[in-house]
């Protein structure tokens, strides 16, 4: 059996499955890139934007001017109808209604918006008497387990319970800010997180991230999420959100060790500060206005703990990624722990493939829970255990929905959903790009060199990603070699051009011309459910077909192809073709 | 002749970007270094597609005499530059693959059963470590019929390869 042949035979097989795996961890590689650069662009963004008033008066503070006495009262006048099969506190909670959270939300149940108040109240009521800085000893507990992001996924916190128990006296937990926006149970990570902090107030703890934070909400998706899970006490809930938020505590000292913080650090960092100032004046991360300078400067030390990421050389700069907070090196650190006898940096903030790394020599560690954050497959999560010998142990898990999880796959998904991202990104720089493509080709022939097209593309996006690996997947190539700099925004248009034509074909189909509706979803490219209703009805009133709401939801469930709540404007138009091409087949 | 030169200067120069995208990819810190362990897949990703002991080779070259675990750039480029100029490494043909999967079928059946692609890949040649295994049984397994179709998985990845 083995004679040379077989052994020639193996070596070719192996060496190509070799240089296939590597390709494949490339490409995972850059589409990871493609992935931080876009998040932590959009988050500079937002930091940058300044609040219109419009929003600002949904939330004013001044708006409201009960007492928090009277407010309770109003909080309990709220009925609750026989008919809710929701779990139900009351309070003081116990560990009854803890599980009963737990159970219900595993039955997708959501909490009646009446406990969701008082449940806020309570935790606000609570936080309030909190520190800024919690110190935390591990004498009297075997070990505490510090997680970082959750960012809304359910999943991944009833995965860590599941591996490492419930909260509880003997079980403590610190979560490390981030447990909202992006994922779509936000609102049940807080009930539970809030929930247990009331039940085990000794041993159950909190930072706050920079997600915690109403503007970032916005953006990022939890506010949507209270409006569509609360309609009628959204607001309420929102407001006092923003409240309990404010009264996170925002930073963590464990044994006088360790500290923890959601972001980092800065050189200008300065503990006996951050403990002494009135953590909930700062409520947002708008922070322009009228300041003293001494508030202005205090504000600045929180947006340091919650935004910072650490870098691998020397030296403190801004964190122009993300607008906000420091780039600070392995020198700041040392400096840091030295100040303050520490020992160790526990931090979170940013997604890591294997749900934590170690920097500055194992002196800064980031932990993040939130695993497949990106995209299925994308990264696992992760937790840390710590005992009073202060040595961290690491645990990972990841959420997996397939049962065959090969690499191949993953990559590909993950790589399909950045790289249409980033063609999103392109489009919508579409002018600017073809203003420095022009710029480099004097003799109009629609083609420039990959080098030039490289050095354009960065020039206006500022995404420092490496473009020319990425060329082949984004752009034509001619047959002399060169970049056909025009096609990299041909699909797309085809795409809309489509677009635009269906809706108007539909909607002259059915006599209406006003399409206003359509045309603003296909700007943001989701329609709710909501929305699908609205829009169905209207519709089938102009057709004077009758169709009830449980038919209207029975179409809009099986439309929503990628079960998310939320129709994308192709899942739309793929349905309204069908129905035509029904229809005029009737005809 | 200065026109020759001339094409033969930008060829030089693309491909010296083009080793430093692949390059930069994994300089985690900025220093212009990488991880040791991280150059077969640099240089795959280039295109290339040696063996481990033709791997080996290349490292030798290109390590500092007292190996510190991280590779310069100053040294890869050069040599690289080389292995890309000379068309080293090719990558192997659909068909000279699928011939390799005819010999280790030996009783000429059409496909492999997972034992013995096992057997092969982990103690021929230069065997696969147990996650590389895994990973070629995740993908070539024929999940009803449970054996390796190794035609259709031939064509599958080369359909896959950008």
């Amino acid at each position: 059996m083995h004679c040379s042949s077989t052994l020639k035979a193996a070596i070719l097989i192996q060496q190509w499955f070799r240089r296939y795996m590597a390709r494949l961890e490339i490409r995972r590689r850059y589409t990871w890139s493609i992935f931080q650069s876009i998040e932590y662009a959009g988050e500079q963004d937002q930091l940058q934007l300044s609040l219109p008033d419009l929003i600002s008066h949904v939330l004013d503070p001044n708006n409201d001017f009960m007492n928090e006495e009277a407010k309770l009262a109003k909080y309990e006048k709220i009925e609750v109808p026989d008919s809710y099969a929701g779990p139900r506190l009351s309070f003081p909670l116990t560990v009854v209604h803890t599980n009963a959270l737990l159970s219900g939300f595993k039955q997708q149940q959501t909490l009646h918006p009446r406990y969701v108040l008082q449940l806020l109240h309570e935790t606000k009521k609570f936080l309030k008497h909190m520190p800024n800085i919690i110190h935390l000893s591990t004498t009297y507990t075997r070990q505490i387990t510090v997680c970082g992001d959750l960012h809304g996924k359910l999943d991944d916190l009833l995965l860590i319970f599941y591996k490492n128990g419930l909260p509880s006296d003997e079980n403590p937990y610190l979560f490390n800010g981030d447990f909202v926006d992006r994922g779509k149970k936000s609102m049940e990570i807080i009930i539970i997180l809030f929930a247990f902090l009331l039940v085990y107030p000794n041993n159950m703890h909190l930072n706050r991230g920079n997600h915690e934070d109403y503007i970032m909400n916005l953006r990022y998706g939890f506010t949507k999420e209270v409006m569509q899970k609360y309609k009628t006490h959204g607001r309420e809930i929102l407001q006092l959100l923003q409240d309990v938020f404010s009264f996170l505590p925002i930073a963590t000292i464990i044994d006088n060790k360790v500290l923890i913080v959601h972001g980092g650090i800065s050189d200008f960092t300065d503990l006996d500060v951050l403990a002494s100032i009135e953590r909930h004046k700062y409520v947002d991360c708008n922070i322009q206005g009228n300041r003293t300078i001494d508030l202005l400067l205090s504000f600045l030390q929180i947006v340091d703990l919650l935004w910072s990421d650490p870098k691998n050389q020397n030296g403190c700069i801004p964190n122009s990624f993300r607008g906000g907070g420091c780039y600070f090196g392995p020198d700041v650190t040392l400096r840091l722990l030295k100040k303050y006898n520490l020992q160790l940096l526990i931090r979170s903030h940013e997604c890591k493939q294997d749900g934590y790394e170690l920097c500055h020599d194992g002196k800064v560690i980031t932990i993040f829970s939130a695993s497949n954050y990106y995209e299925e497959g994308s990264n696992r999560g992760a937790y840390i255990k710590l005992g009073p010998d202060l040595v961290p142990r690491f645990f990972q898990y990841q959420v997996t929905k397939v049962s065959c999880f090969c690499f191949l796959h993953s990559v590909t998904a993950a790589e399909g959903s950045a790289l249409k991202s980033l063609r999103e990104k392109l489009y919508a720089h579409k002018t600017d790009l073809i203003a420095a493509f022009k710029d480099c080709d004097k003799n109009n022939t629609g083609r420039i060199s990959t080098s030039d097209w490289a050095s354009a593309v960065e020039s206006v996006l500022h995404l420092d990603l490496p473009w020319r690996t990425l060329r082949s997947r984004l752009v034509k190539l001619g047959p002399d070699g060169n970049v056909d700099y025009l096609s990299c925004f041909e699909d797309l248009q085809i795409e809309r051009s489509i677009k635009e034509v269906r809706a108007r074909d539909i909607c002259i189909h059915l006599g209406i011309h006003n399409y206003h509706m359509l045309t603003c979803s296909s700007f943001v490219g989701l329609i709710s459910i909501e929305e699908f209703r609205q829009t169905w009805k209207l519709f089938s009133s102009h057709l004077h077909i009758p169709i009830d709401d449980e038919a209207i939801d029975d179409l809009a469930r099986s439309i929503d192809y990628n079960k998310d709540g939320s129709i994308d404007f192709n899942e739309f138009l793929e349905a309204f073709r069908v129905v035509h091409k029904l229809d005029s087949k009737e005809n | 002749m200065a026109e020759e030169r001339e094409i033969a200067e930008a060829m030089i120069s693309e491909i010296h970007k083009k080793i430093t995208d692949a390059f930069d990819v994994f300089d985690h810190e900025y220093n212009k270094t990488v991880d040791v362990r991280e150059i077969g897949t640099i240089i795959r990703s280039l295109g290339c597609c040696p063996s481990e002991g033709e791997l080996h080779d290349i490292l030798a070259e290109i390590e500092d005499e007292e190996p510190t675990g991280y590779i310069n750039f100053d040294r890869f480029l050069p040599t690289m530059t080389k292995v890309l100029m000379e068309r080293r490494y090719r990558p192997i043909p659909e068909d000279v693959l699928l011939q390799a999967f005819e010999v280790l079928d030996q009783e000429k059946k059409g496909y492999l059963m997972p034992e013995q692609l096992t057997k092969f890949m982990s103690e021929e040649g230069e065997p696969f470590t147990q996650e590389e295994m895994e990973e070629m049984l995740s993908a070539a397994v024929d999940p009803d019929k449970n054996v390796i179709l190794y035609k259709d998985y031939v064509t599958m990845m080369a359909v896959e390869a950008p």
